[in-house]
């Protein structure tokens, strides 16, 4: 039953990895910019949550609804003042503006809050679980994320396909060039596609450090799973990335079972497979 | 400018070319005195000031290699630390087989490029960005299954011991002159690579892939020759760092911050000139000395360097020199002799992507 | 009443200039036609007007505006609307979605799905079919559509005969009255020159960059034409019979 367990967990586990993926997946699709301090973001929003739980005894889920929109608005300015501008310098300056984003965000935050681990208590909510059977328990926190993130990714969905802003942005992932001749500001365009990446990273990096302990440096190695994930499922596909991160999670759970040391590596391994054997990704998309 | 307005212009105007300028020749002569300079340093000054000028000759090759390979090749990789830590873990092991520590330094550059050859297969599935992080997963593999393997200490690393019979003073002089071999080896290796044939093909490449593979040359072949030079260079630069440090641990030798280094010095030299990373090591060296009690302040500000070079200078420090001054120490593009009166600029370095 | 007016326009593209000292005007709903061989700069022109290459000199006046320094997206909301070399469709969008991506602008006007659909009839029922699915012809129908879903002033339409038969090229412009009907001015580039002189009401011949030649096609002779689209000074040099 602990095999069985594990799958459940590792499907679960998905469902995190899947949201905060989200906005990688997004990021590419639309701009073509792969945001290196995407994992960085992520452990800023933890910390951001746990000063703001720390320092007024609020409940988390106030810290979740300021930090969310918060990190909205900051992805909408950083898309207009950063990387519009490196968007127009070319494709190796997005990469040298983002990573340089990422040892600026670590080491800022390394100065603050020293190196030192973090964990976001969640209450009972984040330890409890509710048994099906006897055996089998399921967390509700791993529960909710999952929830959490198929949530997200319909509504994320229903934005690109329903609204007008939505459908410019799946245009001008197509072809911005022509996007603008329907009318699309490519640079607010772009700066939607940057906020709802913000956005949902900042949920994935509070719901992220409910589960698991942090620190300044845990933002690159949190990029790496969002990429995997996305490659995996396969590029401009949210169901994809959605598939991408329950692969990514059911392995690592599955090689925890194995050998707690093999968790990492086996998740980098089956992404490594899928590069060799399936380019493409396991559910390669049509929209961003 | 494109290869075929440059093959065009170059026509055209029935100039004669050449490569070297004034310029390159006093440069050259300079350059030349300042590594005998360095290489008797350890002879006049105090074995610290040499121990610290050890870490820039690291940098400078690390730097050269990526410029190497972002700079001409355009291949962007986040993963070189992967090479890094094979070369000083080659060096360990080599060592550890009855091979001098200094000599197995060749070794190690060998076994990196030799790794490279199926790590390359991989990563070239990958373009643009993509490479960019697929390369950094791989070097996390490379970190992940070398702490898997005891023999070379797991998790914890292990130490050189076979240096220990020679006397720290030696030692520390012999350290000096191995890293600036590298760092100068590097350095050479790129401006000879750069003006063969492979060179030309790389350029071409670089200004336009799609003429280039139009004209002959084989793209992709010559993208992966740059990538496996780049991979011997960064395995001799990690076997230095374990013949000085005497220690290796694969958290710290596999670190993309390796990459960071990279990546910032080259992109604030100057990425696509041979000076760039000379330049760029030298400034981020100067940084780290002079903020050394800050902690990670350096670091801060190589970050916001970084983007304002990426931003509002893209070609670097040495690109806004060569502009004003068209001062170029190692000219691996074609001067045109043109015509009096034309203003051509030197066509191998006026395009970084 | 002037809708376009263009004065002494110049465009470089890189090094080349493509556009040079061009003048013309479109009056609302007038069809004008440019001809000219290939490179001659009619879809520079064409780009140049919508917004996507800038004029190295010159200005663009539309509805008493100077929009020579407007960016595109903001032309279209001036009611300026291109109709793209190629048709560059949304490959990823359904038929509609690409239709509705040309209201994304919201201006008002007679053009709404029901009219588009109205004027191609097969579009209505195949709405929800992948754009990529769709045949030559009627991916030039859907770009057609989406600009007339932004209700525009001034139409531009480049090259819409391009890679297509001749018999789906003329079904095409069959739709061009209807849209000149509901007050829509249109700007064609046009390699065809019969198919142009069928549809103009005022031409416009380019060579090198340059207007050599322009009026009414009643008014130019065959003979003209010809020369001025081959650039023949010497009119008994070069006779090639072409064209209706």
């Amino acid at each position: 039953m602990d095999w069985f367990n594990a799958v459940i967990q590792g499907l679960l586990l998905g469902g995190l990895y899947a949201l905060f993926a989200t906005g990688l997946s997004i990021m590419f699709g639309v701009m073509r910019v792969v945001n290196l301090a995407h994992g960085d973001l992520a452990v800023v929003a933890s910390f951001l949550a746990l000063s703001m739980v720390n320092a007024t005894n609020a409940p988390l889920w106030v810290a979740v609804v300021i930090t969310t929109p918060l990190f909205a608005v900051l992805g909408y300015l950083t898309q207009r003042i950063l990387l519009q501008r490196s968007l127009r310098v070319g494709p190796m300056s997005t990469l040298v503006v983002t990573f340089g984003l990422s040892i600026v965000i670590q080491n800022v935050l390394l100065k603050i809050y020293s190196a030192d681990t973090r964990t976001l208590g969640g209450g009972g909510f984040a330890t409890g679980s509710f048994h099906l059977t006897n055996d089998i328990a399921i967390p509700y926190l791993s529960l909710a994320t999952f929830v959490l993130a198929v949530v997200v990714i319909v509504a994320i969905q229903l934005f690109l396909s329903r609204t007008g802003l939505g459908r410019m942005l799946r245009a001008s992932s197509d072809d911005p060039d022509t996007a603008t001749l329907v009318g699309a500001d490519s640079r607010h365009v772009y700066g939607i596609a940057t906020a709802i990446a913000f956005g949902t990273v900042a949920l994935a990096g509070i719901m992220m450090a409910m589960r698991s302990s942090f620190d300044p440096a845990t933002g690159p190695s949190r990029l790496l799973f969002a990429f995997e994930a996305v490659v995996i499922g396969g590029l401009g596909s949210l169901w994809g990335t959605l598939l991408g991160g329950m692969v990514l999670g059911l392995t690592q759970s599955v090689g925890a079972q194995i050998d707690p040391a093999l968790t990492i590596l086996l998740g980098h391994l089956v992404f490594l497979a899928v590069l060799a054997f399936r380019p493409q990704g396991l559910l390669p998309g049509r929209t961003a | 400018m494109s290869l075929t307005d440059t093959l065009t212009s170059r026509a055209a105007k029935a100039a004669s070319v050449r490569r070297s300028t004034r310029s390159t020749r006093v440069g050259g002569g300079v350059l030349t005195l300042v590594v005998l300079i360095l290489a008797v340093l350890p002879f006049a000054v105090f074995s610290s000031v040499t121990d610290s000028l050890v870490n820039l000759f690291i940098l400078i090759a690390l730097a050269s290699m990526w410029n190497l390979l972002a700079g001409f090749a355009g291949l962007v990789s986040v993963g070189q630390q992967a090479y890094f830590g094979l070369g000083a873990y080659a060096v360990l092991v080599f060592a550890e087989q009855g091979v001098q520590a200094y000599l197995a330094i060749i070794l190690a550059a060998i076994t990196a490029a030799v790794f490279a050859v199926p790590t390359s297969w991989l990563a070239f599935r990958l373009r643009g960005d993509y490479f960019a992080i697929g390369t950094w997963v791989i070097a996390e593999v490379y970190r992940l299954v070398t702490t898997r393997i005891d023999r070379l200490g797991g998790a914890s690393g292990k130490s050189l011991t076979t240096l220990s019979d020679i006397d720290p003073v030696t030692r520390g002089a012999l350290n000096y002159w191995v890293a600036l071999v590298v760092a100068v080896a590097s350095v050479v290796a790129c401006y000879l690579l750069l003006r063969s044939r492979l060179g030309l093909a790389l350029m071409a490449v670089r200004d336009e892939e799609t003429a280039a593979n139009a004209v002959g040359i084989n793209v992709p072949r010559a993208k992966r020759w740059v990538y496996l030079i780049s991979a011997a260079g960064c395995g001799a630069a990690g076997g230095v760092l374990l013949v000085t440090s005497l220690s290796v641990n694969p958290n710290a030798v596999y670190s993309v911050q390796w990459s960071a280094y990279m990546i910032f010095i080259v992109v604030i030299g100057g990425i696509g000139y041979i000076e760039g990373p000379l330049l760029g090591a030298v400034i981020f060296f100067a940084l780290q000395q002079a903020l050394a009690d800050y902690g990670t302040t350096y670091l801060i500000l190589l970050g916001l360097c970084g983007i304002a070079v990426a931003l509002f200078a893209p070609r670097g420090l040495w690109g806004m020199i060569a502009d004003r001054t068209r001062i170029s120490l190692f000219p691996v593009g074609y001067n045109l002799a043109a015509p009096a009166g034309s203003d051509e600029p030197s066509t191998g370095e006026d395009q970084t992507r | 009443m002037t809708l376009l007016s263009v004065d002494a326009l110049d465009v470089h593209y890189g090094q080349l200039q493509a556009i040079r000292d061009l003048s013309l005007t479109v009056e609302a709903g007038q069809v004008v036609a440019m001809i000219g061989a290939n490179g001659a700069g009619k879809s520079t022109l064409l780009r140049a007007l919508a917004g996507s290459n800038h004029p190295s000199g010159g200005t663009i006046t539309f509805a008493g505006v100077d929009i020579t320094r407007v960016p595109a997206h903001r032309r279209v909301t001036s009611g300026i609307a291109l109709v793209p070399e190629g048709r560059r469709l949304f490959r990823s969008l359904t038929v509609e979605e690409n239709l509705l991506t040309g209201a994304y602008r919201k201006r008002p006007g007679p053009w709404t799905l029901e009219r588009v659909y109205e004027m191609f009839p097969w579009m209505g029922d195949r709405r929800r079919q992948s754009s990529a699915q769709l045949s030559g012809g009627e991916q030039q129908s859907v770009a057609i559509g989406r600009a007339l879903m932004s209700n525009p002033e001034l139409i531009l339409i480049d090259e819409l005969s391009l890679g297509l038969a001749p018999v789906i090229v003329r079904r095409i412009y069959g739709v061009l009255p209807t849209i000149v009907e509901q007050g829509t001015a249109a700007l064609i580039v046009e390699q065809d020159v019969s198919q142009a002189l069928r549809v103009a009401d005022h031409v416009h011949c380019l060579l090198e960059g340059r207007s050599v030649l322009d009026g009414a096609p009643d008014e130019l002779s065959t003979e003209q034409i010809e020369h001025a689209y081959f650039g023949i000074a010497h009119p008994s040099a070069h006779e090639t019979p072409r064209g209706d």
